[in-house]
């Protein structure tokens, strides 16, 4: 009976945050799905389409094309950023006064805005007066990122890997730190490599930060519009123009609302997939053990 | 109570900006009525402990409406790309998903 009441006093305590999701997702995203079956000129006045939008964004190349560079880019950094961020935090002082120092110089990158990150960079390396650019090209590289999509693609990946490759070794770095000595001890008793230690006993015990780490990455570089916007502006040409950049230009640009609701709903859905998927492959098995 | 108007008001008023139409409010309510339907059927009959199925993953029933959902919105534009409209074989397909979901998921 007790467990009973416990149970209904903790719907009370969920409350404040089920008024705030509503707030700010469902009541939005409620407008959103009725944007997308609507048309509108304007004065606020709609006309109902059906699902013509949703038809027009699935047929269209633009959005294919848009989506297969998100799901390009998203992949590249995911390949990058984990095992680059598990390594650099494998490499980090566990104690002593460096410690401090490597987190606040690790935690930097994390601390600047996204716009600023994206004008630092679009300064950075630009071919005549950036300090980046004008090393490539001194090296004997043909590097312009504003006319070259592969350099444009390299650059935009770059500046992610910098700005965020911090965050996964962060979490990897506390995931590492929580691993009891015995487990060292015992390790080094039973004569076993250094690979024997990282995949037996660093890696499962990473398992859930490095969960949260890969989720992390792949929402927000799914949904990353700032700093490529304000390096590249999805340039050259449509190169480097991700899926949240061509929405903004149909929705903001254009002002096609339908359409732009539709493709934020069908973005949403492989978002939501997506992250599903790589959460629940992730966790599997961990209810057994 | 004042800040209850308050609220009330303020609650009205973010749903009165939204452009209604029948057809999208038919949708929300189905989906209200779905999550009621199964706070109902947990408080009738507890069991909503999650359970290994086919694909040897343990989901609980709200997980199973959440793949049913997810699997549905897709169906459906998988539908509307290859064979555009109607949607009624979506809608029949989306069915016997949710169905074989909660099955045997």
């Amino acid at each position: 009976m007790d467990a009973k009441t416990e149970n209904q006093r903790g719907w009370l305590y969920v409350l404040p945050v089920v008024v705030l999701v509503a707030c700010n997702a469902v009541i939005p995203l409620m407008a959103v799905v009725n944007y997308s079956v609507q048309e509108t000129f304007g004065n606020n006045v709609f006309f109902f389409e059906g699902v013509k939008w949703f038809q027009q964004v699935l047929h269209s190349e633009r959005f294919h094309a848009a989506l297969l560079r998100q799901l390009a880019f998203t992949g590249i950094i995911l390949v990058i950023e984990v095992p680059l961020g598990v390594a650099i935090a494998l490499a980090m002082p566990r104690r002593g006064p460096w410690v401090s120092v490597c987190l606040v110089l690790m935690a930097l990158p994390l601390l600047i805005p996204w716009n600023v990150v994206g004008a630092m960079w679009n300064i950075f390396a630009l071919p005549d007066i950036g300090m980046l650019g004008r090393l490539l090209n001194g090296l004997g590289l043909n590097y312009n990122y504003t006319q070259q999509p592969f350099s444009a693609w390299a650059t935009l990946i770059a500046m992610d890997v910098w700005h965020w490759t911090s965050l996964v070794v962060l979490l990897a770095y506390a995931g590492l730190s929580s691993i009891p000595d015995a487990y060292y001890q015992a390790a080094k008793i039973d004569g076993a490599s250094s690979w024997a230690v990282f995949r037996y006993i660093q890696l499962p015990k990473m398992k859930r930060v490095l969960t949260i780490a890969v989720l992390l990455r792949f929402m927000d570089s799914f949904n990353i519009y700032t700093e490529p916007f304000v390096l590249t502006g999805g340039g050259p040409g449509n190169s480097t123009t991700l899926l949240s950049i061509d929405l903004v230009k149909i929705a903001l640009g254009q002002f096609d609302l339908g359409p732009a609701a539709a493709m934020s709903i069908i973005y949403f859905l492989i978002i939501l997939a997506l992250s599903w998927i790589f959460y629940t492959v992730m966790t599997r098995g961990e209810g057994q053990s | 109570m004042d800040w209850l108007d308050n609220v009330w008001t303020t609650v009205a008023a973010f749903f009165a900006w939204i452009p209604w139409t029948w057809q999208t409010a038919s949708f929300f309510t189905f989906i209200a009525c779905l999550l009621i339907g199964m706070t109902l059927w947990e408080l009738r009959s507890p069991g909503g402990a999650p359970r290994r199925g086919v694909l040897a993953l343990d989901t609980t029933r709200g997980d199973r409406l959440f793949i049913s959902l997810l699997g549905s919105a897709f169906i459906h534009l998988a539908w509307l790309g290859f064979f555009g409209t109607p949607l009624w074989g979506a809608v029949i397909l989306s069915i016997v998903f949710a169905l074989a979901v909660f099955r045997w998921l």
